[in-house]
């Protein structure tokens, strides 16, 4: 995507070196190509066009053309305008100087509140926090048990009550926490569309009685050009203070992260990331800059890489290595490591360069990995340990049990050897900066 | 016909307004094509989700129609729009190809199997709940799977709109296997000579390849227990989704053999878009739309219905 974003601009560009000018034609094929990248990003079309009219003159401008790589430069400048526009002030969680702090956290259906709660929840107590989850959501069939659920796993307290009213039960869950003194009560509404007036009302009211100092508008990352009217109804509303963008751990570009920050004029407050409990990230606008752009994401792959590997693991291993006791059970260990990273081609994703053109015609066989990862299952620990009792009829039952063939399971242990020779080989070199890869 | 028309009209968020609605509004009194209206036009399109690709490609349509031969009344560039979507969309112009909601049923094979995919959040439980009502009301004798063992309180969810719908579920712990799930309650199924049965999976990210894996897995167990089986499976897509629909489909496309697509969420201000395209490029059928969280808000899908209630 990189690639290509470059390349366009610099066939732009192309002619412009023998004459030194830019023609109104060049401007126009330069700002067409930009829109057009913002809308395959599902940046909304108004959003895109203002955003485009402002950055001509900058993204054009006099510096632009004398440079030796004008693309780059008008990439440069692009990356930051989108930067600036999405980042601003009033990062991380309001602090109320009388407590409890009240959270209200808002949204469409779907879009991630309850899990959003728990991930709030976490990260509070993390902090040494005390939170009470409210389960405000009295719509969704067994929401409230999805977050006592989550409370339960979290360790924080939660009340839920099945024949109450959204807003009843609000206020009963600040008052409660401040007779328990707990510091933080978040309140998970029920999802609704924002043109549902009743509903609607229900929030306002629930506002009104407890003067949250905190109100998440929580919306799915994925979202395409509607983002913006529900944006701005909630925000007509209930004037929300922060946005979560959910479920960007997939491959949607997310340019609804700029359209719901331009037409609310919000922070956006975290990003989540996952179903697990413990995906809650801080917003980084120059990291959505370059994803909007798709210009790969090397910060986050570097995090990614230090939040998937266990380093105690990886000094393990490397003394194994050292004394050439490294199994198939290592083997194994660091496969996993490097799935949870994420899907392969993601992880190629972020690295700029590697995106669009440069993909193609590579691909990485993700499915060999899991392949190899059912036949190092179906070994018993022993086996694993010592693959050179792996004899004939071994390889006929671990074929079976993992569903492939013993061709596969010869060519695993095959390049298991060999690795291990490599390994004995390199290891009198001194070995460094595990994990290994592949 | 008529009817399902105005129940969809009905569905459909009453502040919304077609697409043609706007675009009508917009030629009226125009007797000359643009910039500005061509913008205009764009916006529209781009607007309800359809892609860069496929507005810029119909606006392109229209402006060397335009040059071509031109045109008398701004209707006609309304009409040249429609037609030129349909062709897009369906495939064909304006033929009639959609699909009638229960088609997909056949009561002969027994159990019917149904399995519903789909990415996180997009309304798979919910659906399922609805489609039992709907078979159940039929006549049918259903039975569901609660093989969602991952997301807090799925399965309660999932019986709560059984109960809701007067059918059984067979589930497990929470973080059982889901694919020991299916199994179980298929071969439930074959020995309680049940004619329906649904199968709620986990949400998961297109992009999640163990996830992925796990579904192929239900697939295969479920083929397992019964030759033929599933016979229907279901992506549900969140109409408010943007461009990332086709890649979800696509993925999911490799990953089971997809019969149709369910599109959720349809009774709020986005238009669904790339739904259209989602079907038109992977030449899945959409078998129903979603249009609220009550038991009959699923209504059969018919797809020239569907683009006449859009762009009205
Ligand atoms: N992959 C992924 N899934 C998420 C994320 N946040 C929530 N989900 C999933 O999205 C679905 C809906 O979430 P839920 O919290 O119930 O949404 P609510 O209806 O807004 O309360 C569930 O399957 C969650 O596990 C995220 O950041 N990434
Ligand atoms: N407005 C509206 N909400 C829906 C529709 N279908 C599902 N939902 C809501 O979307 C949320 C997620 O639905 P659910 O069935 O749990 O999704 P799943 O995670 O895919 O199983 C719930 O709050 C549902 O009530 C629909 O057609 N319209
Ligand atoms: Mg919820
Ligand atoms: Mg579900």
């Amino acid at each position: 995507m990189f690639q290509d974003l470059t390349e366009k601009f610099e066939s732009v560009f192309k002619n412009l070196r023998g004459h030194g000018k830019l023609t109104e034609k060049n401007i126009a094929d330069t700002m067409r190509e930009i829109r057009r990248v913002l809308l395959e990003a599902d940046v909304n079309f108004k959003v895109a066009k203002d955003f485009v009219t402002s950055v001509q003159e900058r993204a054009l401008g006099h510096e632009v053309l004398k440079s030796v790589t004008p693309a780059q430069q008008v990439i440069k400048i692009l990356h930051a305008e989108l930067t600036t526009l999405m980042g601003g002030s009033e990062v991380g969680i309001k602090t109320a100087s009388a407590p409890p702090t009240v959270i209200m956290l808002v949204g469409l259906q779907g879009s991630g509140k309850t899990t959003l709660a728990g991930k709030l929840a976490k990260h509070l107590k993390n902090r040494g926090r005390n939170p009470l989850l409210v389960a405000a959501d009295l719509q969704r069939p067994a929401a409230v048990e999805q977050l006592r659920i989550v409370a339960e796993q979290v360790g924080v307290n939660v009340l839920a009550e099945f024949d109450s009213t959204p807003v009843k039960i609000c206020s009963q869950g600040l008052q409660q926490a401040r007779r328990a003194s707990n510091d933080t009560v978040i309140f998970d509404t029920a999802g609704r569309l924002h043109i549902d007036e009743a509903l609607m009302q229900e929030l306002s009211e629930i506002k009104k009685r407890t003067q949250p100092h905190e109100i998440f508008f929580v919306a799915d990352g994925m979202t395409g050009q509607d983002a913006v009217n529900a944006a701005q109804e909630f925000v007509r509303r209930l004037d929300f203070t922060g946005i979560v963008l959910t479920k960007l751990d997939g491959d949607a570009r997310g340019g609804a992260a700029l359209s719901i920050r331009a037409v609310t004029g919000k922070p956006i407050k975290f990003i989540s990331t996952g179903e697990k409990l413990d995906t809650l990230e801080k917003f980084y606008p120059d990291r959505m800059a370059s994803r909007i752009l798709g210009m790969g994401d090397v910060v986050s792959l570097v995090e990614r890489a230090q939040h998937a590997v266990d380093e105690e693991k990886a000094r393990k291993i490397e003394k194994k290595l050292r004394r050439q006791e490294f199994s198939l059970e290592d083997f194994y260990d660091q496969l996993q490591q490097i799935k949870n990273m994420g899907p392969i081609e993601e992880l190629m994703q972020m690295i700029p360069g590697m995106g669009g053109k440069a993909m193609k015609g590579l691909t990485v066989d993700e499915h060999a990995l899991v392949r190899i990862e059912a036949i190092i299952n179906s070994m018993t620990p022993a086996e694993r340990r010592r693959p050179t009792m792996i004899d004939g009829s071994r390889r006929k039952r671990v074929a079976r049990g993992s569903g492939t063939n013993v061709q596969e399971v010869n060519k695993l242990l095959k390049q298991f050897q060999m690795m291990q020779k490599m390994v004995k080989r390199m290891s009198k070199f001194g070995m460094k900066g595990l994990p290994m890869g592949f | 016909m008529a009817s399902i028309l105005e129940k969809f009209k009905k569905g459909l968020a009453k502040t919304r307004e077609g697409l043609f609605g706007e675009i009508t509004k917009l030629v009226k009194n125009k007797y000359t094509v643009d910039d500005e209206l061509l913008e205009q036009i764009e916006e529209v399109l781009i607007g309800a989700d359809l892609g860069v690709e496929t507005s810029l490609s119909v606006i392109e349509q229209l402006q060397n129609h335009v040059n071509r031969e031109g045109f008398n009344e701004p209707e006609e560039l309304t009409a040249f729009l429609k037609s030129e979507l349909i062709k897009h969309l369906t495939g064909s112009p304006g033929e009639e190809n959609g699909t009638a909601a229960t088609d997909f049923f056949n009561p002969t094979i027994k159990p019917f199997v149904v399995m519903v995919v789909g990415v996180n959040g997009t309304g798979k439980t919910t659906t399922i709940g609805k489609l039992a009502k709907i078979f159940h009301d039929n006549g049918q004798k259903v039975l569901l799977a609660a093989a969602d063992t991952f997301r807090a309180a799925a399965s309660e969810q999932l019986e709560i709109w059984a109960k809701r719908a007067g059918v059984d579920v067979v589930r497990t712990q929470a973080g059982g296997d889901p694919a020991a799930v299916a199994f179980d309650a298929l071969k439930a199924a074959i020995a309680r000579e049940v004619d329906v049965l649904i199968v709620d999976t986990a949400g998961r990210l297109h992009t999640k390849v163990n996830l992925m894996e796990e579904l192929k897995k239900i697939n295969r167990v479920l083929g397992k227990a019964m030759e033929t089986a599933p016979h229907e499976v279901l992506l549900t897509l969140d109409a408010s989704t943007g461009q990332n629909a086709l890649l979800q489909a696509k993925e999911f496309k490799e990953t089971v053999p997809l019969t149709g697509l369910v599109v959720t969420k349809l009774d709020g201000t986005a238009k669904g878009g790339m739904v259209l395209t989602v079907q038109s490029q992977l030449d899945l059928p959409v078998r129903f739309v979603g249009l609220g969280e009550s038991m009959d808000d699923l209504k059969p899908f018919d797809s020239k219905t569907f683009v006449e209630a859009l762009f009205q």
